[in-house]
């Protein structure tokens, strides 16, 4: 056995870690991607009903990370739990350890404030502010403080979100203005502004006709040299097309058969997922026979 | 008849679309025409209302009229100038007043307040159960703890645009309300998920986008209570003024104690003026209410 590859080996220890070697493409980044989420055994409750239990990942830096499965099967509730945007619902609450950089996102002490500043969220629906294109990028640096020429914030975040080119000559005009692919690049531009580490997106193309997604499609695979990625999608295409590891939900009736909970079948590199997953109802969800 | 061929008329009935009936066609007539009855009726009200009181007043309106202090002894010379003053300090007095109560309370309710606690609700139910409240009542209140009691201020301005303020607060709130649940719950999410603290969030994105329909409720609150009469009656507001308020604390007059006043006189001639009050009342209504539809349709966020 060559030496290098003995060696590779070696530093693959046999435990979830090696889940992380993708085989999907030729990434920029080493082989072992370090996880930038390390979730342990999350469940979310909304009142007494368990939306979504058991879910244990690692989430991997650098990377696009799909979240596929039927509706309700709680996909949008743990992307959720990412960002602390939970904790808006008054019913709701988390179970479970969500770690990023060593420490976990639901201790008492950590403001969920300071955690969405870090981890940014695009939504289903484009949701620009009712204000200028300028002050919609704006808004994110000038409420957390950025220092900074702000013009060049401004700028460089609507060249990040491939925007600046269909908005330069307008800047002061309102972003109600702009088609709904455009808000949506506008709102993952306002996203970035202020630097995050990750960006989840919930259904980030849902509301957007192809051409539209493919665009929002090609900015990810650029952006992801900087911030690691976590999408929510409906379309299978999608998550193959652009993500590199797919987590597989599905939803089943709890003991009781009163409520719906949704839990992880499957988590692997996106190539596994979509020719040779191990649990059937992956495969069945993947090749259109369910759901 | 066998069962086919009941099957079969069955699926012959089925593809004749059914005719209108004529009864269900008279009926729609009578109901368009019972609305358009209710409608007119209004406006004839409304009519009669307006041609009753500018046949009267109008040839009084005069620039003197409106400059010059009432007078109980000569109609003649008699003006509204002490109501004029007395009605626009009220107003201002009580938006001062009602603006920032009206909008906090209303951010409370709708940003903070959880609807599950008893005591949200308490204060949800006696909101809508004190916007009903008679007015009547509101000076009764006014008199018994601002005129008297704990406050003791007097009879004096003052009193009167608190006590008004305490009577269209619930408006304002039910109104502020509703322009701020018209934010859609989107912005909210999208501006907490930048990172912005809930504070940021209210006072940048959920207050400006709410805040022409904040203020066109508002003006509709002040333009019901520019019209009261009973409560600044309760409190005391003097008639016949023959001076302006000069403070907060002095003596006033208001346009419909004026009104109520001359139409009280036995004499037609008082009468005629409270006439042409009438009519300057009902201009700064028409034109408060334009303000509002003005404000609207300019400023009203669509989303």
């Amino acid at each position: 056995m060559p030496e290098n590859l003995k060696d590779q080996q070696a530093a693959v220890p046999e435990t979830a870690e090696k889940r992380f070697v993708s085989t999907h493409e030729p990434a920029p980044a080493p082989v072992m991607a370090e996880p930038i989420f390390d979730v342990r055994d999350v469940a979310v409750f909304y009142g007494d009903h368990r939306a979504v239990t058991d879910v244990t990942l690692n989430l991997a830096r650098n990377r696009i990370t799909a979240l596929i499965g039927p509706s309700g099967c709680g996909k949008s509730t743990f992307i959720r739990c990412l960002n602390r945007m939970n904790d808006l619902i008054p019913s709701a609450h988390v179970e479970g350890q969500v770690i990023y950089h060593d420490q976990d996102l639901y201790d008492s002490k950590i403001d969920p404030v300071q955690v969405r500043k870090r981890v940014g969220m695009v939504f289903q629906k484009p949701n620009p502010f009712p204000k200028s294109i300028y002050d919609n990028i704006a808004f994110g640096p000038r409420v957390v403080g950025m220092k900074g020429d702000m013009d060049e914030i401004v700028e460089g975040a609507l060249r990040r979100g491939a925007l600046w080119d269909d908005v330069k000559d307008r800047l002061k005009a309102n972003a109600f203005g702009l088609s709904g692919g455009q808000q949506q690049r506008l709102c993952i531009a306002r996203a970035l502004a202020t630097e995050p580490d990750v960006l989840l997106m919930d259904e980030p193309c849902s509301a957007l006709d192809p051409i539209s997604t493919g665009r929002i499609e090609d900015l990810m695979l650029e952006l992801k040299a900087n911030v690691s990625i976590v999408i929510v999608t409906h379309n299978m295409q999608q998550a193959a097309r652009v993500s590199d590891m797919t987590a597989f939900f599905t939803v089943e009736l709890d003991a009781g058969e009163r409520h719906r909970t949704g839990r992880v079948v499957e988590y692997a590199p996106t190539d596994k997922i979509f020719t040779n997953p191990d649990d059937e109802r992956t495969e069945d969800y993947v090749t259109g026979r369910v759901g | 008849m066998t069962g086919a061929q009941i099957a079969a008329a069955a699926q012959r009935q089925d593809t004749v679309i059914p005719r209108r009936r004529g009864r269900e066609a008279a009926a729609g007539r009578l109901f368009t025409g019972l609305m358009y009855g209710a409608v007119g009726l209004a406006f004839l009200g409304l009519g009669a209302i307006v041609r009753d009181f500018a046949s009267d007043g109008v040839p009084v309106l005069s620039w003197d009229f409106l400059t010059s202090f009432p007078s109980r002894i000569i109609p003649a010379s008699s003006g509204i100038e002490s109501a004029i003053v007395g009605t626009v300090c009220l107003m201002l007095i009580c938006a001062v007043l009602v603006v920032p109560l009206g909008v906090m309370t209303a951010v409370y309710l709708e940003e903070y307040a959880d609807p599950n606690r008893w005591f949200n609700r308490l204060i949800e139910v006696n909101i809508q159960n004190l916007a009903g409240v008679p007015s009547v009542v509101y000076g009764i209140l006014g008199l018994a703890f601002i005129v008297r009691g704990p406050l003791s201020l007097g009879p004096v301005l003052l009193a009167g645009g608190i006590t008004l303020a305490l009577l269209v607060l619930p408006v304002v709130i039910i109104v502020a309300r509703e322009a701020i649940r018209a934010v859609p719950p989107s912005i909210r999410e999208g501006s907490l998920a930048l990172g912005a603290t809930q504070w940021q969030t209210i006072w940048r994105q959920v207050l400006p986008g709410s805040i022409a329909g904040i203020a066109t409720g508002v003006i509709l609150a002040l333009s019901r209570a520019i019209g009261e009469t009973a409560p600044l009656l309760v409190v005391g507001a003097g008639v016949s003024l023959r001076f302006n308020p000069d403070s907060l604390t002095s003596s006033f007059t208001a346009l419909p104690i004026q009104i109520f006043s001359w139409t009280q006189d036995a004499d037609q001639e008082f009468v005629t003026r409270a006439a042409g009050a009438i009519c300057v009342l009902m201009i700064i209504l028409l034109l408060m209410n334009s303000v509002a539809i003005w404000l609207r349709t300019r400023y009203e966020q669509k989303w």
